[in-house]
């Protein structure tokens, strides 16, 4: 019987020394990365021009998109895997969070604000974007501003959180609007161009996205005071920080290299793909702060200083 | 998994007044039921004339009922919501329809919309239980009744519908509970019911499992408590040695 603890020792002996040194290193993701050669993306299909399909390959293009592949090169390099393999995974608003969670995604960039709420289910990455949350109307309307609204209908995408802000000032200040609850951006904006409601209230980049595929794009205008900031951030599984500070570190590298502007340049003031449009929306003030000084944190909480509203 | 559980999520303010994520599914629960008990009304109704006319002798009457369960069973659920929702009121003539758009609240034109797409479907299903219920009575029943000098009307409403309804209870049931189910698709067209308050809570809250396990919970209740009620219909009216109970 004496052989039993021999043969152990001798085992994980052997398993010690097989291992290359650096991977005994790896916890979480990186390791699972490591030992499977393949990450897998979590991307959207129509948070245009963050993340979205535009041909029939099914791959993702955007923004938000072009951040994850630098996190995907950033991860290359850190693991020593060249050959890293890619693979795609479809999320929608309800999905991304779950399959963040389960292991489905490994990191999930594109059109997700950075708040406390999501904290709790999952970690942030340093913020990749900054929207601020204002309205679509018609250009000719007299329908300019948030005081403009009382007694009207006014259109939001169910579930961000513009609903909760527009059913929050309707409540506080009495403002007798009727808030129409779209299931998507693309049907909201429908509402809009339909009559339905007078104004669409959502992230400003996104407006500009729903504008810009209007029949007639000039008629509209993004118009109104910015109600919140909201700071968009890739997601990765809470409580793994070495896998988060590689994302960090790849994204940080990427603002740093300057390589960021052009990417904001191909995606909000030059014609993207499916159609050529051009979003024509420069840099705001708050993304070129989020660029310079990277943080995790959600708007809500950042340094009073540093808010702008 | 790395999932954070927290059931007290219901108690706690969403941050709109001074509602907690309760009160939000109690308020869905409401439109649930809204939608639901009218569209089930339209569908009765509608349904048992449609079930009537195609067992009519007059080919053409038969007809028009049979074209409407085809068009109605055949076309998704949601399509059809679609239409009611976005393409119908296009149709309507300029003043009415930048009332029905404009000034009328977008919660009471979703809320016609769902009970008219939900009722006019579930009549087609309704109308094929309502048939099958009266041509599974003995052709007997009809003739002696003719013989006896009833009208068609009295034919119907005193001899075949009476004993046709007492054999579809269960389907009837199931319909009625399909409705129920069904009434979901509102959540796509804005109207804020169970699912759609389900749906905002989860994203509010990031809570998502509480959220849908709460709305199973709530579905399931609603449905068994349908289904027994039901249940207890039908002992009710049922008559002692008619052939339906003739298993028993």
């Amino acid at each position: 019987m004496r052989i039993v603890p021999q043969l152990l020792g001798a085992a994980i002996a052997a398993a010690l020394i097989s291992t290359p040194v650096f991977a005994a290193e790896l916890t979480g993701t990186l390791k699972k990365i490591k030992e499977s050669g393949t990450i897998t993306l979590g991307h959207r299909d129509s948070s245009i021009p963050f993340s979205y399909i535009a041909d029939a390959t099914g791959k993702p293009v955007g923004y938000s998109h072009d951040v994850q592949l630098a996190i995907v090169e950033g991860l290359k390099k850190q693991l020593d895997m060249p050959d890293l393999k890619v693979k795609y995974n479809l999320v929608t608003s309800q999905t991304r969070i779950p399959l963040v969670q389960n292991g489905t995604v490994d990191v999930e960039c594109g059109s997700t604000t950075n708040n406390v709420e999501r904290q709790q289910q999952v970690d942030f990455s340093v913020g990749i974007f900054e929207i601020g949350t204002r309205l679509l109307s018609k250009k000719d309307s007299p329908y300019k501003d948030f005081a403009d609204l009382k007694g009207k209908n006014v259109v939001t995408t169910a579930g961000t959180t513009s609903e909760r802000i527009l059913k929050a000032m309707n409540a506080d200040k009495q403002m007798g609007m009727n808030v129409i609850s779209a299931k998507d951006h693309g049907e909201a904006f429908n509402m809009l161009e339909s009559g339905r409601a007078v104004a669409f209230m959502m992230d400003d980049a996104l407006l500009a996205g729903e504008m810009a595929k209007a029949k007639k794009p000039t008629d509209w205008a993004v118009t109104g005071t910015p109600q919140s900031y909201e700071i968009y951030g890739c997601m990765v599984r809470k409580g793994d920080p070495d896998f988060k500070k590689a994302v960090d570190d790849a994204i940080v590298a990427y603002y740093k290299s300057g390589k960021i502007n052009d990417t904001y340049t191909k995606w909000f003031q030059s014609p993207i793909p499916p159609k050529g449009l051009n979003l024509m929306f420069p840099m705001s003030n708050e993304l070129k702060a989020l660029i310079a000084n990277p943080t995790d944190k959600a708007a809500d909480d950042k340094p009073a200083e540093e808010k702008k509203s | 998994m790395n999932y954070n559980w927290d059931w007290s999520v219901f108690f706690k303010s969403t941050g709109v007044g001074s509602e907690t994520y309760l009160d939000w599914f109690i308020s869905g629960l409401g439109w649930t039921i809204a939608i639901a008990v009218v569209a089930w009304i339209v569908a009765l109704i509608l349904g048992s004339l449609l079930g009537v006319m195609r067992t009519l002798p007059n080919r053409f009457i038969a007809g028009i009922a049979t074209v409407y369960v085809e068009i109605f069973r055949n076309v998704p659920l949601l399509v059809q919501l679609f239409i009611w929702y976005f393409l119908v009121p296009d149709l309507l003539p300029p003043d009415l329809q930048e009332w029905y758009k404009q000034d009328l609240n977008p919660t009471t034109s979703a809320y016609l919309s769902v009970v008219v797409c939900l009722g006019l479907f579930t009549a087609a299903r309704v109308c094929e239980q309502v048939r099958t219920g009266i041509e599974a009575l003995p052709r007997g029943q009809e003739a002696a009744a003719r013989a006896m000098g009833f009208s068609m009307m009295q034919i119907y409403w005193n001899v075949l519908l009476p004993q046709a309804y007492r054999i579809i209870i269960p389907p009837l049931t199931s319909e009625f509970l399909n409705v129920f189910k069904n009434s979901s698709v509102a959540s796509l067209i804005g109207l804020m019911e169970l699912l759609a308050q389900t749906k905002q809570t989860a994203e509010f809250s990031a809570n998502l499992f509480e959220a849908f396990t709460l709305a199973t919970l709530i579905y399931f209740t609603l449905n068994m408590s349908l289904m027994l009620l039901m249940r207890l219909i039908e002992k009710k009216v049922a008559v002692p040695g008619l052939m339906s109970l003739g298993g028993k």
